[in-house]
């Protein structure tokens, strides 16, 4: 029989989403399920951990915070060596990629990071499945049978497993070395803007060529009423503030309506956006990747476009 | 000080792509070759920070055969003094691992204080090439970093998180840090730069042991079109798309 080994993704104490959706992959691969909470109170993790096909918990209590990846690869390799899985799944995040490959490394494990298939050979071998080249390109990796593998899953591709199961728990110690990153300052988001409850959202990108056309194009958004958001190289330019980006490292968002100018569907920026209700696209690329993903979509220069709206706000 | 960025070459891939007769590479015909964006932020992280330390050496060195030359030729025009090419039997550039263990050879002869990753391939995103290599070297890897700064033999930087969630941290030398996509505008170089890019020595050194390879990319294949999305043009110019947007606000907002 298999058995999987999910790490749970622990984010300011309190379980991520994509926890649950590992807890899915790692049941599609059928046999055991070993829930891992690394963290430093992770007895207050177990009620929402208890989800439906996890067979059993396993608690590791440590001392730093959940970004400390030094000792996350520490509790890690002590949880592979006392459950002894067939393959160990996290979710594909800046956390779980910060000691993934170390890992694999330090126990001679294979590797395979943003997973959005996994599923075993007719020789038994793990295999999974990764998205590559902006989504246009399906790869087929496989991890050799003989040995464990470890997977990260990208986020929101599986369904979340559901509450309510009945996992046995257990604790294990480990001994946890000092990092050697130490923390100087945390610094959070600022607020300012909630994109999370906006129906409609104007977000722009890198097309926006410079800091008096986005100036402008807020105001048009303002005009309208919508809310305004950006992707990543807009903020890094120092054109909007950070609370207005879009994606894996800003806000994901669930509008009714989500019209992307000049943004050219990055996958951290589609994670952020995906699950708009529809989704625009204006580019002058056809080639651009969020063409793919979008309900509606023309190939214009956006300052036309922006122009035109703004006769129109 | 000396700081060792490691570049890679991607690939820009066009909607419609064929594959190579193993079925696993793209078939060059329908892509464009780029140097590595997250990598050219590291080139350019690496030169200011030699700068900053009153001076020191910035050498590049990436894993392969035609493209890490191109990619080396490219990086090099933004003014790094030398570069490095690793190849040789045995590295398998589908694997991170292997490509971390290839980039280790140079890291045992150069000796550096600092080396410096893009966060990732943009075209496969593995974002596992600079933690594999700092577990190999041996020393601390901070990933997803931008704002280094050194003070003695001490590394200060700002780390990101999911959500807008930034920690400043520090670390002592050497290390290794994995520059994050938009850290900073890299400089476009001097024509001079330019130049000595074309004409620059590239050396070519072996890997040493390289680690076994634990995984196989079996096969690629076009994914499947649609995100269960179906598109539609507007068509008829910039005023067309503009009431077709305004009516669609409309109808969101009611
Ligand atoms: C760990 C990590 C986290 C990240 N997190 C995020 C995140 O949270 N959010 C995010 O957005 N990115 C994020 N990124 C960056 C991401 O990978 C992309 O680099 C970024 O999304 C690209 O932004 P863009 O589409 O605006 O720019 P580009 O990719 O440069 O695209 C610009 C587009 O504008 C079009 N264009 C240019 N001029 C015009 C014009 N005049 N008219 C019409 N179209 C035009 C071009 O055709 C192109 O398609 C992250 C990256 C990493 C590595």
């Amino acid at each position: 029989m298999t058995r999987s080994l999910v790490l749970a993704e622990v984010v300011d104490g309190v379980l991520a989403p994509v926890t649950a959706q590992a807890v899915t992959a790692a049941v599609s691969l059928g046999g055991e399920v070993v829930l891992a909470l690394v963290a430093q109170d992770p007895q207050s993790l177990v009620p929402d951990a208890s989800l439906i096909g996890v067979t059993e918990i396993v608690t590791v209590a440590v001392p730093g915070s959940d970004r400390d990846h030094e000792q996350s690869l520490a509790a890690a390799a002590a949880l592979v060596a006392d459950v002894q899985p067939d393959q160990v799944i996290a979710g594909f995040t800046i956390r779980s990629s910060a000691f993934a490959a170390a890992l694999g490394h330090k126990l001679d494990l294979g590797v395979i990071t943003d997973a959005i298939a996994v599923y075993r050979d007719d020789s038994q071998n793990l295999v999974a499945t990764r998205s590559i080249y902006a989504g246009r390109v399906r790869a087929h990796v496989v991890i050799d049978g003989a040995r464990p593998g470890i997977v990260l899953v990208r986020p929101s591709i599986w369904e979340p497993a559901d509450p309510g199961g009945s996992p046995v728990v257990r604790v294990l110690t480990v001994e946890i070395p000092t990092s050697r990153v130490r923390t100087i300052e945390l610094v959070r988001p600022s607020g300012g803007v909630d994109l999370s409850s906006a129906d409609v959202i104007f977000s722009i990108g890198r097309g926006a060529g410079s800091q008096e056309n986005v100036a402008n194009f807020a105001a048009m958004a303002a005009k309208l009423g919508v809310a305004l958001g950006a992707s990543r190289p807009i903020i890094d330019a120092g054109w909007l503030p950070a609370a207005h980006q879009v994606g894996q490292t800003g806000s994901t968002v669930k509008p009714r309506l989500y019209v992307a100018f000049g943004i050219s569907g990055a996958l951290h920026h589609l994670a952020g956006m995906q699950n708009s209700r529809t989704i625009v696209v204006v580019n002058s690329d056809r080639n651009a990747p969020l063409f793919d993903n979008a309900d509606i979509g023309a190939i214009e220069d956006i300052h036309d476009v922006i122009e035109q709206l703004t006769l129109l706000a | 000080m000396k700081v060792l960025v490691c570049v890679t070459q991607t690939l820009e891939v066009s909607t419609y792509i064929e594959l190579t007769p193993d079925g696993c590479a793209i078939d060059p015909a329908f892509a464009t070759a780029l140097v590595n964006e997250a990598d050219l932020c590291a080139v350019e992280e690496a030169l200011v920070l030699v700068e900053a330390d009153g001076g020191g050496e910035v050498v590049l060195v990436s894993v392969g055969e035609e493209g890490a030359e191109q990619a080396l030729r490219s990086a090099l025009s933004l003014g790094p003094e030398r570069a490095v090419r690793v190849w040789g039997e045995g590295v398998v550039l589908a694997d991170t691992r292997s490509v971390a263990g290839a980039l280790l050879a140079c890291i045992e002869s150069e000796a550096p204080d600092l080396v410096l990753t893009g966060v990732q391939s943009s075209d496969t995103g593995a974002q596992s090439v600079g933690p594999a290599l700092a577990a190999m070297w041996g020393v601390a890897c901070v990933p997803v970093g931008r704002r280094l700064s050194t003070s003695d033999s001490t590394l200060r930087l700002e780390r990101e998180f999911e959500a807008g969630l930034v920690e400043r941290v520090e670390v002592d030398l050497p290390a290794l840090v994995t520059v994050q996509v938009g850290a900073n505008t890299p400089r476009y170089g001097s024509f001079k730069d330019k130049m000595r890019a074309k004409k620059a020595d590239i050396s070519v050194v072996a890997p040493s042991t390289l680690p076994p390879s634990r995984i196989t990319l079996t096969r690629m294949e076009a994914a499947p079109t649609g995100s269960g999305r179906s598109l539609e043009l507007i068509e008829g110019g910039p005023s067309a798309v503009a009431t077709r947007i305004m009516d669609l606000v409309r109808e969101a907002q009611s």
